[in-house]
Formats: C-alpha cells, sequence, structure tokens
C-alpha cells in the first residue's frame, strides 16, 4: 500500500519534539500498556513538571503519542484543579487573604500588585516573572499582612513597599 | 446462547417480567409507561447526567434514574407520584434556569426536546432567573455553528462523535457552571478533527449545535432578476423532505419537492442524481483501470464527511479514493459549464443551489479543489434538506397540496441507480450494475444486489463481474468504517470496492435531514431503513435503472466531455485529496 501521502511521520516527530526525548519515551513505554490511555494523567503530570504547565502544542503532542483523541486530553487537563493551562511565572506570588491579613489591608496590597505588574488574580506578567495567586491563611497571622514569593515570607507587608518588593525580585530574576 | 435469567418486578402496580439487565427505563417502556428522559439517547452509551428519568423505587430513601439502573427480583417502582413529578418538574426548572429565554427566536423553536419536556413535565412559570452562560458562538466553520449558550451539557453530541463516528473530536472542558463542550482547546470547527458530518446537530436535543445558515444568500440570489438561479437535489431529499410536513417517515415526495422549489423562484430545477449516474460512469472507468494498474481497493469518494476524515485519519488512502468528484459537485461544475454553454448565459450569471441532506456538503462546496479558474465555487450555497423545509414554510406553501412536478433538462434525467445513491449500500449497487456491463461488454442480467442492501453498519459479499470475482464492502458510520480500513490496512481483508458513507444508514440519515417527528428518535433504524425504502422503491418503478443507459448521460459524453474519462471529463469531473492537519486518532 502507498504510503506517500501518510502524513504521520511528520505528525510523530512534531509531537517528539515538543515534548522532548524523556516524555516522548515515557510515552512509549506506556504505550506498551494493555490501556495506554490509563497513563494519560501521570503523563500530564509529567509534562507540567517539565514546562511548568500544559501548553496547548504539548497537549496535542501527548495526544498524538499516546494516540488518546486531543479533545479528551484537553478535556481532563482542563478538569483538574492541579493542570495548568497557562505559563506560570518564575516567582509565584501568594497574597494571604485570610481573615487577619484581610482585616489589615491584604486587599490594597494585592490592588498594588496588580496595577504593578498589570494582571489579576491567576495571571502572569508578559515577561513570565511573576504569577498572582490569592491564598487561605498562611498560619503567620501575626505578620499580617503577609505575602509569600517563591519561598519567602514578606510580613506587615504595605502597598508602599510592593514596588520595591518586585524590584528585588525582578534584578534577582535576570 | 444461554436464556437469560427472568426477573419480576412491579412498575406502578403492574406486575411484569423481564430478562435480567433490563433497566427500569426499558422495562417501563415495555409495560407502554414512558418516563421522561432528555440525555438517555437508545443508540449512544448511558450518560446519566441529566436527572429527568428519576423513578421512587421502594426502600430506597433517593430517586434513582431510570435510564441507568438495572431491575431486580422483587423491585417495587413508582414513576408518578405526586412527589416524583414534581421533583421532575424541579429538576427540568433547574435546566431551564440556566437557559437561554429565546424558544421564540430558536432554530429549535416547535421541534426542542427540552421545550417538550418543560411542557410535558408541567413547568408554567419561571419561578427563578439562574446565572446565564456567556459564552462566544462559534460560527466560523463552514459547516457547523456551536452555541455553547444553549447547551444542557446533555453530552449526546459528545457520544455521538466518539461512538458512532469515531472522531472524538469533541469534549466537555473545565468543569461545574463553566463547563463547555466543544473541541480540544475549543478550537474552531474546521481546525479541529471535525468531519462536519453534523451527527451532533442530528442528536442535540436543543440549538447547542446547528448547520451554517445559507438561506439568506439564497433568498438574495433568487429575488435578483440579473441572475440565473438553479436548484440541485440529492437522491434523499425526495425520501424525507415529507417528514417536514407532517408526511409519514417513508413517504416519497419527489413531485411536490419539484413543485416547490419551482414555486420558490428557481429558474430551472435538476437532480443530483444525473450527477450520481455521471458519477458511476466515470467511477466505473476509474474502476477498470485500477483493476488492471491498481492500486486497490477503491474507495467511492460522494460522501464529503468520509473525505474528510479520510483526510484526517486516514491520509495514506488517499491513493486509494476514487478521484471522481460528489455528484453534488459533477453537477454543480456542468451547471456553470455545459449548461450555461448551452443555454447562452454567463456562467457568472449561474447561481447553482445544492439541496443536501448533509452539512458537510458546505464544507465541500467551498474546498478550493472545487472553484472555476475565477475563483468563485461552482455550488454558491447548500441547503440542508431542514432549510429548505422552512424555506418552503416560509413562502406559506401546502407541501402536501402541490402538485407533481418533473426535474428540467438536460441535467434532471436520472436512472435508478441515482437513486439509490441517497442509501447506504447504494453506490455500491449502482457501481456493480455498471461494472460487470462494462467489463464483460455484455448487458448485465442482473439489476438487484440485495446483498449490499440493509442499514446495518457493515457489510461485504462477492460479485461475480465477468471473469472477476469481485469482493466488496460497504460502511456506514465512521466507527464502523474505521473497523473496515484497520483490516484493509494490516492486510487481513483484500476487497476490490469499498463503499463508505460517514452518516449511519448512508445519506438518509444524513446531518443536514428533518428532526425525526416526536416519538421517533433520530439514528433509529427503522427510520433509515424507511427512507431508504423510498429510494429502492422509486428505483424499481423506473424503467431507466442503468446509469449507463441515460440518454442524458450519453448526450453529454457525446456533445460536450468526449469519453468517459476523457481528459476533458478529467479536468471537469474529476478532483485530488490531500492529508490534513490536525491529524486525528484512530
Amino acid at each position: 500500500m502507498s504510503t506517500t501521502t501518510d502524513n504521520w511521520p511528520e505528525v510523530q516527530a512534531t509531537a517528539r519534539e515538543a515534548l522532548g526525548e524523556d516524555i516522548a519515551a515515557l510515552i512509549d513505554a506506556c504505550r506498551e500498556d494493555e490501556h495506554p490511555e490509563s497513563r494519560l494523567i501521570g503523563v500530564l503530570h509529567k509534562v507540567q513538571e517539565t514546562f511548568g504547565y500544559l501548553g496547548e502544542k504539548q497537549l496535542d503532542a501527548v495526544a498524538q503519542l499516546l494516540q488518546v483523541p486531543a479533545a479528551k486530553v484537553a478535556g481532563v487537563a482542563g478538569f483538574y484543579h492541579f493542570f495548568r493551562l497557562t505559563p506560570r511565572g518564575k516567582y509565584v506570588i501568594h497574597v494571604c487573604m485570610g481573615t487577619a491579613c484581610y482585616v489589615k489591608g491584604a486587599e490594597r496590597v494585592a490592588q498594588k500588585f496588580m496595577e504593578e505588574l498589570g494582571i489579576s488574580w491567576g495571571e502572569t506578567s508578559t515577561d513570565r516573572v511573576f504569577t498572582l495567586e490569592g491564598s487561605r491563611c498562611l498560619g503567620t497571622c501575626g505578620l499580617a499582612p503577609v505575602v509569600m514569593i517563591g519561598d519567602d515570607v514578606h510580613g506587615n507587608v504595605t502597598a508602599d513597599q510592593v514596588p520595591i518588593i518586585l524590584d528585588t525580585y525582578l534584578k534577582r530574576a535576570k | 446462547m444461554a436464556k437469560r435469567k427472568q426477573i419480576t418486578l412491579t412498575i406502578d402496580g403492574t406486575q411484569l417480567t423481564v430478562p435480567e439487565g433490563t433497566t427500569i427505563m426499558e422495562a417501563a417502556d415495555s409495560l407502554g409507561v414512558y418516563i421522561p428522559r432528555l440525555c438517555y439517547h437508545p443508540d449512544l452509551s448511558l450518560s446519566g447526567s441529566c436527572r429527568v428519568c428519576i423513578v421512587e423505587v421502594k426502600d430506597f430513601d433517593h430517586y434513582l434514574a431510570a435510564c441507568s439502573v438495572a431491575v431486580w427480583e422483587g423491585m417495587v417502582v413508582e414513576t408518578n407520584s405526586p412527589q416524583i413529578r414534581q421533583a421532575r418538574r424541579d429538576v427540568v426548572e433547574l435546566i431551564l434556569d440556566n437557559h437561554t429565554k429565546d424558544c421564540q427566536t430558536c432554530e429549535r423553536d416547535s421541534n426542542c426536546e427540552l421545550q417538550s419536556l418543560a411542557y410535558a413535565t408541567g413547568v408554567r412559570r419561571r419561578l427563578f432567573e439562574g446565572e446565564r452562560k456567556e459564552f462566544p458562538i462559534e460560527a466560523s466553520s463552514h459547516s457547523v455553528v456551536r452555541d455553547p449558550n444553549k447547551c444542557i451539557l446533555c453530552g449526546r453530541c459528545v457520544r455521538v462523535c466518539a461512538e458512532i463516528q469515531g472522531v472524538f473530536n469533541l469534549s466537555q472542558h473545565g468543569r461545574g457552571f463553566h463547563t463547555v463542550v466543544g473541541p480540544a482547546h475549543l478550537a474552531n470547527m474546521d481546525d479541529s478533527v471535525c468531519i462536519q458530518c453534523g451527527q451532533c446537530i442530528n442528536v442535540c436535543p436543543v440549538a447547542a449545535f446547528l448547520e451554517r445558515p445559507e438561506t439568506d444568500a439564497v433568498w438574495q440570489a433568487l429575488a435578483d432578476p440579473e441572475t440565473h438561479v438553479v436548484v440541485q437535489t440529492a437522491p434523499s431529499i425526495r425520501a424525507a423532505i415529507g417528514e417536514g410536513f407532517g408526511m409519514a417517515p417513508g413517504t416519497p415526495a419527489t413531485g411536490q419537492m419539484i413543485t416547490g422549489l419551482r414555486r420558490l423562484g428557481f429558474d430551472a430545477v435538476f437532480d443530483t442524481d444525473f450527477g450520481a449516474d455521471l458519477t458511476i460512469v466515470e467511477e466505473a472507468h476509474e474502476f477498470l483501470a485500477r483493476l488492471k494498474e491498481g492500486p486497490l481497493p477503491m474507495i467511492t469518494s460522494c460522501s464529503p464527511g468520509w473525505i474528510s476524515f479520510m483526510e484526517k485519519f486516514y491520509p495514506e488512502l488517499i491513493p486509494h479514493a476514487s478521484t471522481c468528484k460528489s455528484p453534488m459537485s459533477m453537477l454543480s461544475t456542468l451547471a456553470k459549464t455545459y449548461y450555461a454553454e448551452q443555454k447562452g448565459i454567463d456562467p457568472k450569471q449561474v447561481y447553482m443551489v445544492a439541496v443536501m441532506p448533509c452539512v458537510a456538503k458546505k464544507y465541500e462546496a467551498r474546498r478550493p479543489e472545487h472553484t472555476m479558474p475565477d475563483g468563485t465555487p461552482y455550488t454558491d450555497a447548500v441547503l440542508t434538506t431542514r432549510e429548505t423545509i422552512w424555506m418552503m414554510k416560509c413562502f406559506g406553501m401546502r407541501f402536501t397540496d402541490l402538485a407533481e412536478g418533473q426535474f428540467d433538462d438536460p441535467l434532471g434525467l436520472a436512472s435508478g441507480a441515482g437513486d439509490i445513491f441517497g442509501t447506504t449500500g447504494g453506490v455500491m449497487e449502482a457501481t456493480l450494475r455498471a461494472a460487470s456491463e462494462l467489463v464483460t461488454g455484455k448487458p448485465a442480467g442482473r439489476l438487484d444486489f440485495t446483498e449490499v442492501r440493509a442499514v446495518e453498519g457493515l457489510r461485504e459479499t462477492y460479485v461475480a463481474v465477468g471473469e472477476h470475482n469481485i469482493h466488496v464492502s460497504v460502511a456506514n458510520g465512521l466507527q464502523n468504517a474505521k473497523t473496515l480500513l484497520d483490516q484493509v490496512r494490516d492486510g487481513t481483508k483484500q476487497y476490490h470496492v469499498i463503499e463508505v458513507m460517514a452518516c449511519p444508514g448512508g445519506c438518509v440519515g444524513g446531518g443536514g435531514q428533518p428532526y425525526p417527528p416526536r416519538g421517533v428518535k433520530v439514528l433509529d433504524p427503522e427510520l433509515l431503513r424507511k427512507r431508504g425504502a423510498v429510494l429502492y422503491q422509486i428505483d424499481q418503478g423506473k424503467e431507466l435503472r442503468k446509469s449507463y443507459e441515460n440518454p442524458s448521460i450519453s448526450e453529454l459524453y457525446d456533445s460536450y466531455l468526449e469519453a468517459p474519462g476523457s481528459p476533458k471529463a478529467h479536468k471537469l469531473l474529476h478532483t485530488r485529496y490531500q492529508a490534513k492537519l490536525p491529524r486525528g486518532i484512530r
């Protein structure tokens, strides 16, 4: 049977390139299973671990290599909160919105982050340095309002300090 | 097979015995007790998501979904107590609370399952104003419009796309109130693996999926005195259009259809069956050449849903697809060449409308392969059967009272072989009628190849054609086609000719056909069989039953195309295909 019109070699090559050899090899191993589709969530975890999020390109590549329909892959990725469909910044800013922080002005602090970065909750700055997240009580109410950036805890944060804090991390990111 | 264990239960005070494994809903159906339902569809897997079919079961403190619970010995079911009727009405009210309030302006007005369910369950007021969905309407496709705001998340479209068509283009994305049904990444339908078959439109209980409307363009052309507006009707239209006017399924309506179209203002009414006869002549020649030089099997190319499926899912089979254009595209091409020339009209003034049972034809008409040298399409507009019914209703026609009209020459005379193109197995039968004659040079003794008839998804047979024993196979519904094509690819089966039609039952079950009357489910094999039977009946009643013997076809070759397979015939009547992305998962 003629194979001249078959685009599988290119489709496969594009998919492997999008995911990198490690993930492609993982999927190859999954394909040995009796039910490769049951490994989908595990594969998606690996992709998120590697890329930080699940982009359309990666999801389509998983669909092709694992041979699970793209609509299903995207449906699973979009269903679980743990999976992120948009890229995350290098530093994730968690502004505590717990009761103590809230009454001590966390709202104003959060507002300042949004203004400075031009983003809203859950979004990532265009330079991909910062992602802004609201968070429940961080357990350090004595320092309210509290902001966590990466693993660092900042206490008694005021809106005025926000540009200075951001500047420190911006320099570190470069 | 071992006899299944029998279960005795009581429904609404009546005792009955049914085989083990029967659901409450099926048991109730057998008693003539119709439990209201919404997400359930007999030909699709169970979803149990709408909760409309809840019933009371003795000793249970909560209601059970009748569609998905199997009966047990001694079960006592109550389907119509005041409490259950109230609960069911609450369920429907809650679905309505988030639903668009636009019944009067909705395309599904008067044939919406949610609308009739709300009436049947007794919803007379809308007590609550639920939050409304505000998703963008996806109307970029040439074929299918997706309106997630009307979607009630029953999941029938997702199931038909996966289970019947094997396409898996649709999925539910997100969660809770923000759940939306669509292709991966909510891409445009034409940029996804959608093959435009429109079965999602057919099974949708509301108007979340619809065909892309083209009636405005047609009205406009009809109103323009400078434009010569011609129309062609596919074989399966005559077998289903009557349903839109209250005629029983299985009633032929060729004559009224022609008169109705003429009354709408079309200057000529042509028969796609003529294009089908021509397809047969060209395809039979192509088959003879392939019998000598390959590649075999040859796969038919009339169904545009199948062609898209091949390009996205099985591109390596492209060399096997017949290069013949579909009957629609052949006829449209001739309308703007042969016919225009004969009539002395500038082809640019001819506006070609095709009435099709199909939404994929809307896509086919826009394919760049099917355009005139100046880039304008040969087929200007494609109307579904549903759109055509609406136009006639809009005109105030009493369809059933219309006198019986005749198709116009020179593209209106067709053999019975052209008629049966509209049902699964029909293209194969028409091919076989022609092939034996062509191979042997003698008139074929046989006209009826009943072994390829039947609406079941997959069949195969051997047919003696001269010295050859031709192995043929017929598939409808693309999940069945997948099974067949996989066998061809891995070499377990070798065929000479394969007919594939994308939709269950073939074109009679197309994505543009009328929504079936109340009580009849779309995809119902009985409905498809009745529509198919109309075409066999028309074929049987014709004296002219072989494409080769159509005098209009002979005249066309003598005066214009020279001979079957001639360079001119190739230029006008054949096409090409190419692998398309995204590639489907098979």
